[in-house]
Parts: structure tokens; C-alpha cells; sequence
């Protein structure tokens, strides 16, 4: 295989053994799912307004690299400075050369899962320059040295106790308390501070408009308000698949995003960033920067079924929805993007070697699929990436390096044996007479009986009873 | 039939005649349930055409990225099917996969178009007995309270939802109390439980909890994958609770 793989069975079942963590992510979960159905209980409304957000993305990635051209030409008439990776560690230099140019030391972070992906947090600090994440999850995850378990709600693994704790143990002089408020407001003071002091604000983007060059962020603590306009640097950062069209797409996938997020119609503060600040402008910051990373998503967009991957808004709904993530929650996952878009987004980043354990981290029920407000056929995905991990090709990063010749017996074997009705017919007839001698400590048979009672093949199977009833054949 | 998640109603003629697909599991697992749905369809004056040569409908292999080997056993059912009546499945999973995949599977093969022309004949069993045949049960059982495990497929897959509730709900002495988490996976997802085998236990645990919690003895399901799991993990976890087929529940109260 070459690369090491990670091992996300060994992971999840290290998380399944803490009956916290459990208990934290089922009543998150449900608490989310349920407040979601009611902003779509129409199911009429949903089904159109889905299929309008679901057009407004196909659209935009039908004209990607044309849309992406026009955003870098508007943002650049409108005084924005567009800078291009194809690499994390290019996003990265990219970063810290514009910091080391304004000499920063202090910076503070609105809420980016591309930076996640960038793991820029480390990378600055190595730098020498302190990032300090605003947004009350990713303070939360940062002080405790982890990495956000969702997208949307990063601390959501935690409960009012644990972070109680945390910040006693972690920030200087706080009392302990377990009121949400005091300790919201704990994190504020120090927050606002830090604010006023930082010498570059980054963020991410929800939302680029192509046709007026206008960044769009979306958030509920006016931390990213402050971010971006507060520092006299602003330095965004997005995927390159987050542009739309026209300013009249906003809305639609607005309204989706935070209605499927956090079942608002409509978030706290909409950020809809077009300028640095203008002569005569009392406010906002000197420079805007905006950095468009690739990141394996153009080899994702040349294949066709596989684009519909960088559909995605970012609402984490498919998470929220996942019995397998609400199980053993983001971390077993080991990547920014946990969850049904995760499993098929990160395998296709960073290839089939090493994450090749993900798409079978489903167990293809189609709950993502049925609340995804753009409607990527996830499961669909999920089955093309299991089939590439076992077939050399070239569509697929690691494409073939989970090919195992035994496995690809047994699979040619039941095929061969399924398409004749002869050998079907004899093989069915030796495990009704003997599937149950078989010991429980055979492979595979030995996990399902761990909690499960030994299946029963019965003595005579349904073709003999259709047979001995006088059903007709054809 | 559903169209964007809205149920239309089947307009055609009523046929006289049915093909049954069987499915592997039921064939070897749970072959009461099979001739229970067979002779559902019966008792309502169907002839009932159950072709020898059938297998499976190939999910294993196309879920586990065998796509080939898929695509060889669902060609073979092909044959087994050559008249334009309807073919009933008693599972919603092998249903959808029928009706759903494999126009994906067969596509730009030489027998795409026939492909297709099966899978638009494709129905799960209580869709049909519902939608196409508007089945009235009487039921003859004794007061039982039962709760519904909806299978993944035949919700999201076949749109079926409300009508083997609605079969359930027509026997007079059969209570039927909802799970609170109704919609969630059971764990199973074929090569999943054995695959992850700690995620698939804690699904199936959290199943069993919520079954336990309606009080019901019986727990009633229309997938014999989901059955296996979740009979597995009451029997396994030694819970006084039946899990049945709603084929042969239907069929016990309502011919027994």
C-alpha cells in the first residue's frame, strides 16, 4: 500500500468504549435532527427549495473554472488580492509570507474547515505567530489541544461539565463554573482583547459570488464580523469549489446552510465582504487577501460523478443525520470533515491508500441523502469509491491500492456460483444441510455472533418450498 | 410508487398474475416468511409465478465495490422474468436495488433497455399489497402489541413508509406502538456488521433499546437483513422478543 493507512475501525471503537462521548452525541444529535424537521416540515417547500439549491451549485460547478476566473477579475477591481494553491502547504506559505510582510504576531481566526485542512493553526505557531481561534467552539477545541469533532458545532463532543472543567484548568484565574453564560462571557473578555490587538483576522467562505467578487460569510457570535473588519489584514480562505454565479444565488443556499446547520431561518450576522476599506472610510480592514486552495478538488471535478462531491454547502446535516457518526462522533474519523461527506470527500483528497476505510464507514442507509439540502447522491459515491479502492484506475487518488487478490476470489466465486442456477441450487442445498455446523469462530461468522445470536440457515430453503407447494415455475 | 417523496397512486389494470423474487436471504435463512408473502398474493386470487432459477439480485457484490460481479448475477435473473407482469419482492433493500441500481449497473450494456423494463416492474411486497391490490385483512389473532422496524431501503429507496403500517393498523386486535427512532439503521448494511462489528453492535444495541422501551413482545420488519440483525441481537442479549417478517405476521393473524 505504501502509505500508511489510518485506521478509523481502531479509532471508532476506541470511542464507542467512553459512554460520555456516546451520550454527549445522542442527545446533540437528536436535539439537531429534530429541530431541523421542523424547519422543513413542508415537505413540498423542502423538495423545491432543494431542487433550487441543488441547481444553483450544479450550475456553478457546470462553470467552475470560468466562475472562478470572473471572481479573481471582480475581486481584484474591487481591490482584493487573489491568490492561488494548489497545495495546503502552498495556502500556507502563501499566509505566512503576507504575515511576515505586515510583521504579525497576533492573529485571530473566524471559523474555517479549510484552514482545518490546512492545519494552519500549527503551522503559524511553528512560525512563530500566535492564531487564536474566536469562534466559541474552536476557542474550546483549541484550548483543550484537540480538533473539532463537527464542522458547524466543533466542541459539540463536550458537554456544559467538560468545558467547565477545561476552563479552569486552562485560562488563568477563572473560577470554576458550569453556567453557560459566565463562561461564554469568560471567553468574550479575553476574545475582545485579543481582537483589538491582532494583526491579521482570517476566515473562511461560505459563499463567493463570481459576478461581483463578494466573499459571504455566514456566523452567530459576530466573531467573524470582528475578524474581518476589525485587524488591519483580512485573509480568507476557501476551497475553490465554494463560488456561485450570481448574487442572486446567495440567498436560496443561505437559507438551506443555516436552516439545515442549525435550523435557523437565518443566522445572527450574514458578512457580505466586497472591499477593503476605501479612502475615507472610518473602518474595516487595510487589506483583503483571498486565498483559493485546490487540494485535490480539480481531480475530483474531472470526473463527472464525482464532482457532485464539491456540491456541498457545509451544513453538516448529513452528520447530524449518520448513525454511524452519531455513534463514535468526528474524531474517530481523524479528519476535518467527519461524517457521510467526509467519508467520501477525504478518501478522494487524500487518497484511496490511506483512507480507503472510509466509505465503508457507512452502512449505506441514505439518511444523509434524503436531508442533503443540495441533494449529492452521497451513498451513490460512497459505492463508486468502495469499487475504486479495489480496482486499479485512474479517476480515483490510490485508486486499486486496497486490491486484495483473496477478497476478489470470494467475490468471483459467489458470482459464478449466484449466476448459475445449477450451482446456485447446489450450494444453497449444502448450507441448509450444513451452514450450521459451521463453528462461531470462524471469520466473519465470530463478529456478527460478539453480540448476535448464530444465524439459522433453515433445512429446507424457499425454492424447495415453492417446489413442494406446486408453485408455478416460469 | 413515489415521485419526489410523494406516494402516486397505481392507476394501471389489476393483474392477474405476479412473479416472486424471492431474495438470497430469505431463501436460505427465512423460507416461511418467502411462502407466507407468496401466499398473501395468493388469497387475494393472484396466480403466483415463482421461477426456479432465481438467485439474488447482486447488492452484496455492488456494495462491496464488485461491481462486475454484480452485474453477472442480476443478468442472470434477467431471463427468469420474460412476461410483463409485476415482480413482487418481499424485501425492501433487494427491491431497491432492483429498481434503483440496476438501471445504473446495466447501463451502456448490451441489455440496459431490458434491465430497465424488469426494474420498472419491481415492487416491494406491502407496497403492493397496498397500492395495487388495496388489500383488506381481518384479523384473527389475539391482542398483541407489536412495534414496526422501517428497513433503510424500503424508506429511502422504494419510498415505502406508510403502508406496512397501514397493513398493520387494519388487524383489529394488533396494537401497534411506534419507535421513537423509527427511521435510524438497525447496524446491519450487509458486509458493514462484520466489517465493524463494534459500530454495528452499539447501532443494533440502541435498536434493541428503543424496541424494549414500547413494551412490545413482537417486533415486525419487511427486511430480512434488518430481522437477522436486530432477532440476532434480542436473541443474543437473551430479550423476551420476537422479531417476524410482516409477511408471515400477516399471514399468522390473518389466515392462522
Amino acid at each position: 500500500m505504501g502509505e500508511t493507512s489510518v485506521n478509523f475501525a481502531k479509532a471508532s471503537t476506541t470511542a464507542l468504549q467512553d459512554p460520555q462521548l456516546r451520550a454527549n452525541f445522542r442527545r446533540a444529535m437528536d436535539g439537531l435532527m429534530s429541530k431541523r424537521a421542523v424547519q422543513f416540515a413542508d415537505s413540498r417547500e423542502w423538495n423545491a427549495v432543494r431542487a433550487l439549491g441543488a441547481s444553483v451549485r450544479l450550475r456553478a460547478l457546470s462553470k467552475l473554472p470560468e466562475l472562478l476566473e470572473k471572481l479573481e477579475a471582480n475581486c481584484t477591481r474591487n481591490g482584493i488580492r487573489v491568490h492561488w494553491a494548489s497545495t495546503t502547504d502552498e495556502a500556507n506559505a502563501i499566509v505566512l509570507s503576507i504575515m511576515q510582510r505586515v510583521n504579525a504576531k497576533l492573529v485571530v481566526k473566524g471559523k474555517s474547515m479549510v484552514s482545518e485542512e490546512m492545519h494552519l493553526n500549527a503551522f503559524l505557531e511553528q512560525h512563530g505567530i500566535e492564531s487564536l481561534e474566536s469562534d466559541l467552539g474552536e476557542y474550546i477545541v483549541q484550548l483543550d489541544e484537540a480538533m473539532p469533532s463537527h464542522i458547524i458545532m466543533p466542541a459539540i463532543h463536550m458537554n456544559t461539565k467538560q468545558i467547565a472543567h477545561l476552563f479552569k484548568q486552562k485560562i488563568k484565574d477563572a473560577e470554576y463554573t458550569e453556567d453557560v453564560a459566565q463562561l461564554t462571557d469568560l471567553a468574550r473578555r479575553i476574545l475582545r482583547k485579543k481582537f483589538a490587538a491582532a494583526d491579521v483576522g482570517i476566515s473562511g467562505v461560505n459563499m463567493a459570488v463570481a459576478e461581483t467578487g463578494t466573499l459571504c460569510l455566514v456566523e452567530n457570535e459576530g466573531n467573524g464580523r470582528m475578524s474581518t473588519t476589525v485587524p488591519p489584514v483580512h485573509i480568507a480562505v476557501m476551497g475553490l469549489e465554494k463560488v456561485v454565479e450570481k448574487l442572486e444565488d446567495v440567498p436560496p443556499v443561505i437559507s438551506l446552510l443555516t436552516r439545515s446547520a442549525t435550523a435557523q431561518p437565518i443566522t445572527t450576522y450574514v458578512n457580505m465582504i466586497s472591499s477593503p476599506r476605501k479612502d475615507g472610510e472610518k473602518d474595516g480592514p487595510r487589506e483583503i487577501h483571498l486565498v483559493i486552495l485546490d487540494n485535490g478538488r480539480s481531480a475530483i471535478y474531472a470526473d463527472e460523478e464525482l464532482r457532485n462531491t464539491l456540491r456541498c454547502i457545509r451544513c453538516g446535516a448529513c452528520m447530524n443525520h449518520c448513525p454511524v457518526y452519531t455513534k463514535v462522533g468526528g474524531h474517530a474519523y481523524e479528519a476535518p470533515y467527519p461524517g457521510p461527506i467526509g467519508s467520501i470527500l477525504v478518501p478522494q483528497m487524500e487518497g484511496l491508500g490511506k483512507r480507503g476505510e472510509l466509505p465503508h464507514a457507512c452502512t449505506m442507509c441514505n439518511a444523509c441523502v434524503e436531508i442533503c439540502p443540495v441533494k449529492i447522491p452521497i451513498v451513490e459515491i460512497m459505492g463508486r469509491l468502495r469499487a475504486e479502492a479495489v480496482h486499479p484506475g485512474d479517476a480515483v487518488k490510490g485508486a486499486g491500492a486496497r486490491a486484495s487478490k483473496a477478497e476478489a476470489m470470494v467475490w468471483k466465486g459467489w458470482s459464478m456460483t449466484y449466476a448459475s442456477p445449477l450451482a446456485y441450487r447446489f450450494a444453497t442445498g449444502l448450507l441448509a444441510k450444513l451452514g450450521n455446523a459451521a463453528p462461531t469462530s470462524l471469520p466473519l461468522l465470530k463478529e456478527w455472533t460478539n453480540v448476535r445470536a448464530k444465524p439459522r440457515f433453515a433445512r429446507r430453503t424457499l425454492h424447495d418450498l415453492a417446489r413442494e407447494k406446486g408453485i408455478p415455475d416460469v | 410508487m413515489s415521485i419526489n417523496g410523494e406516494t402516486v397512486p397505481f392507476s394501471g389494470p389489476r393483474p392477474d398474475s405476479v412473479y416472486y423474487f424471492g431474495t438470497c436471504l430469505v431463501d436460505l435463512f427465512y423460507p416461511e416468511a418467502g411462502m407466507a408473502g407468496i401466499d398473501l398474493l395468493k388469497a387475494q386470487g393472484l396466480r403466483v409465478v415463482f421461477p426456479q432459477g432465481q438467485s439474488c439480485c447482486g447488492q452484496p457484490a455492488y456494495n462491496s465495490g464488485y461491481r462486475e460481479e454484480a452485474l453477472k448475477v442480476a443478468r442472470a435473473q434477467l431471463d427468469f422474468f420474460p412476461g410483463d407482469w409485476p415482480i413482487v419482492v418481499p424485501s425492501g433493500s433487494c427491491a431497491g436495488m432492483m429498481k434503483k441500481h440496476w438501471p445504473d449497473l446495466f447501463k451502456g450494456e448490451p441489455d440496459e433497455a431490458r434491465a430497465k423494463q424488469v426494474a420498472s416492474r419491481v415492487w416491494e411486497l406491502t407496497q403492493f399489497l397496498v397500492q395495487v391490490l388495496n388489500v383488506k385483512f381481518e384479523d384473527h389473532g389475539e391482542p398483541v402489541r407489536v412495534t414496526w422496524h422501517a428497513s433503510c431501503h424500503a424508506q429511502r429507496e422504494m419510498g415505502v413508509v406508510e403502508e406496512p403500517k397501514a397493513l398493520l393498523r387494519q388487524l383489529a386486535n394488533v396494537e401497534l406502538v411506534e419507535l421513537q427512532r423509527e427511521k435510524e439503521c438497525c447496524g446491519f448494511g450487509g458486509t458493514f456488521a462484520v466489517r465493524h462489528p463494534e459500530i454495528s453492535a452499539a447501532m443494533v444495541g440502541d435498536k434493541v433499546a428503543d424496541i424494549e422501551n414500547t413494551g412490545a413482545k413482537t417486533v415486525v420488519s419487511g427486511d430480512c437483513g434488518c430481522l437477522m440483525n436486530i432477532s440476532g441481537a434480542l436473541e443474543g442479549g437473551k430479550k423476551p422478543v420476537r422479531g417476524v417478517h410482516i409477511a408471515q405476521f400477516l399471514k399468522e393473524r390473518t389466515h392462522g
